[in-house]
């Protein structure tokens, strides 16, 4: 060893040599698979981030900030879809506090308008997307169907003047298939949003399949239950077969279960941790089920 | 509302228990030392009903009616209402239950309580006094702590127990008065149930047994 090199000479150089390889030894944050909008082939990613309930904590300080690093790792990992209602509370603005601390730039903004007073709508657009503090959203659909007459005139109007990228419809837990059914086929929508998982399938039958068929993009909210489908499948060890996709985790076989359907182009599961947004995103990585695992998946669970 | 029979109670929670119990503690540090006035006031409220007099039930209406406003600003209006869109229709009810105590009980006087005498006055002050001393513990024994305490005359939950108990003791009871109060029960006690809480069945137990008494009393042959 020279001896003109010093104590501190050293550590510096250990800490640079061991600096530089970081890059090489990392591994290569894997590519986040995507699916295009039919509507204008723009590629969104397969994973999304809900914000129901785990986003409307109030002026919380505390969890404002842990929100915000939710969000933080969410763009860090390549997600972009973030999707939020007036009906969330405190939701919207806790985005808005997120996005003013890190890049907005990178958000897919979907939000929704939910009111029952048509003429109401325009004013409520405009407080959701102040709350946001975006230039305009890139998607707005009509909550569970409220008001949806009125509210698509408004948003499609919106969507002519440049106002709005998207215009789409929603629905949760399987409510009012019939009419929503009817509305996606009179309506041209860009995107419809349902509920779908390994144990609620009923979209598959019709609305999936409409949704190809009429060129619309999909995203899926609950694909947890709300937690109740991950805490039951917890008690239960990962199958063997979940590496043949990829998986180390229940949550990520519910995913990647969800965006494997064709029809299918986002979920979007909520959370308050930054290791469970990682985790739920780093299943729009990797293989995803074919056809035969699929049923496989869905056989298993039913035997759970 | 369509399919309204789709609905479940767990499709109308719109935030975490963890958030729930967080804006009290918030809210405790932004009051303090509002509680230990708070907490004065139902002390004042069982020595004033012991005493007895002329004013007692008029001095016990105003304190009572003190706190469902105190309890409609500054919890429901300036807290509750940032994490639940509805605390504001909730408020207007509180309002409206101070405005109906201070007219039976202060203005028309119709709020004399009996004190230990019946059974019923027995069952009026137990249920008053745990809402005053038992409830803020149920926090801490719960594991929650001493910051995310509810307290009779800030909290609601307390505050309408408090009023329940009130109101099982009164001479002559006034039943809209046990309108608004049961119908908190209801709403409190769904969102504690629905989140799991373990002192989710402490407000539906003291509404029916309110909903009993008043029904006894109604049925009860005269003297």
């Amino acid at each position: 060893m020279p001896q003109d090199l010093t104590r501190r000479d050293m550590l510096a150089l250990t800490a640079g040599v061991a600096g530089a390889l970081v890059p090489l030894a990392a591994p290569a944050q894997p590519r986040i698979l995507t699916r295009p909008i039919p509507s204008s082939r723009e590629a969104v990613p397969l994973v999304g981030l809900g914000t129901w309930i785990t986003f409307n904590v109030g002026n919380d300080k505390v969890a404002r900030d842990s929100s915000a690093e939710v969000m933080r790792a969410f763009f860090a990992g390549g997600g972009t879809l973030i999707d939020s209602s007036p009906m969330y509370g405190s939701s919207q603005k806790v985005i808005g506090y997120g996005l003013s601390k890190l890049d907005a730039a990178k958000v897919f903004s979907a939000d929704k308008v939910w009111i029952s007073a048509a003429a109401s709508g325009p004013a409520q657009i405009e407080a959701s997307r102040a709350a946001w503090g975006v230039p305009r959203f890139d998607l707005l659909q009509v909550h569970n169907l409220l008001s949806w007459e009125p509210h698509l005139k408004t948003l499609f109007a919106m969507k002519a003047m440049g106002s709005l990228r998207y215009v789409g419809i929603t629905t949760s837990e399987g409510r009012r298939h019939a009419e929503f059914e009817r509305v996606m086929r009179a309506q041209p929508l860009d995107f419809i949003q349902i509920t779908y998982n390994i144990i609620d399938r009923e979209v598959e039958a019709r609305i999936l399949p409409l949704a190809q068929e009429r060129g619309m993009a999909v995203i899926v909210n609950r694909p947890f239950q709300e937690g109740d489908l991950t805490r039951k499948l917890a008690r239960h060890p990962l199958p063997a077969w979940a590496a043949e996709i990829d998986c180390t985790s229940w949550a990520q076989v519910i995913l990647k279960f969800i965006i494997s359907h064709p029809a299918v182009t986002c979920a979007i599961p909520a959370t308050t941790r930054v290791d469970h947004v990682r985790e739920n995103l780093a299943a729009a990585t990797g293989r995803l089920p074919e056809a035969a695992l699929r049923a496989r998946i869905i056989a298993h669970v039913a035997k759970l | 509302m369509s399919e309204w029979w789709t609905y479940s109670l767990s499709d109308f929670l719109l935030f975490s228990p963890r958030t729930y119990y967080r804006l009290f503690e918030l809210y405790n540090l932004a009051i303090w030392p509002a509680q230990l006035a708070a907490l004065a006031a139902g002390i004042v409220i069982v020595a004033v009903w012991r005493h007895g007099g002329r004013a007692h039930g008029r001095m016990i209406s105003g304190l009572l009616a003190g706190a469902w406003q105190w309890v409609a600003w500054a919890y429901l209006l300036e807290h509750y209402d940032t994490i639940n869109w509805a605390a504001s229709y909730f408020a207007i009810a509180f309002v409206l239950q101070a405005l109906l105590l201070a007219w039976f009980g202060i203005v028309r006087d119709q709020l004399p309580l009996a004190w230990w005498r019946e059974a019923r006055s027995r069952v009026g002050l137990g249920v008053f006094v745990f809402a005053l001393l038992i409830y803020p513990l149920l926090a801490p024994l719960l594991g929650r702590g001493w910051l995310q305490a509810e307290i009779f005359g800030v909290a609601p939950d307390p505050t309408v127990v408090a009023t329940l108990g009130i109101l099982l003791a009164a001479e002559r009871p006034t039943r809209i008065l046990a309108v608004i109060p049961l119908l908190w029960c209801a709403v409190s006690g769904a969102t504690l149930w629905t989140m799991g809480s373990r002192e989710g069945f402490v407000l539906p137990a003291i509404a029916i047994l309110t909903l009993a008494w008043m029904g006894l009393r109604r049925t009860a042959p005269a003297p």
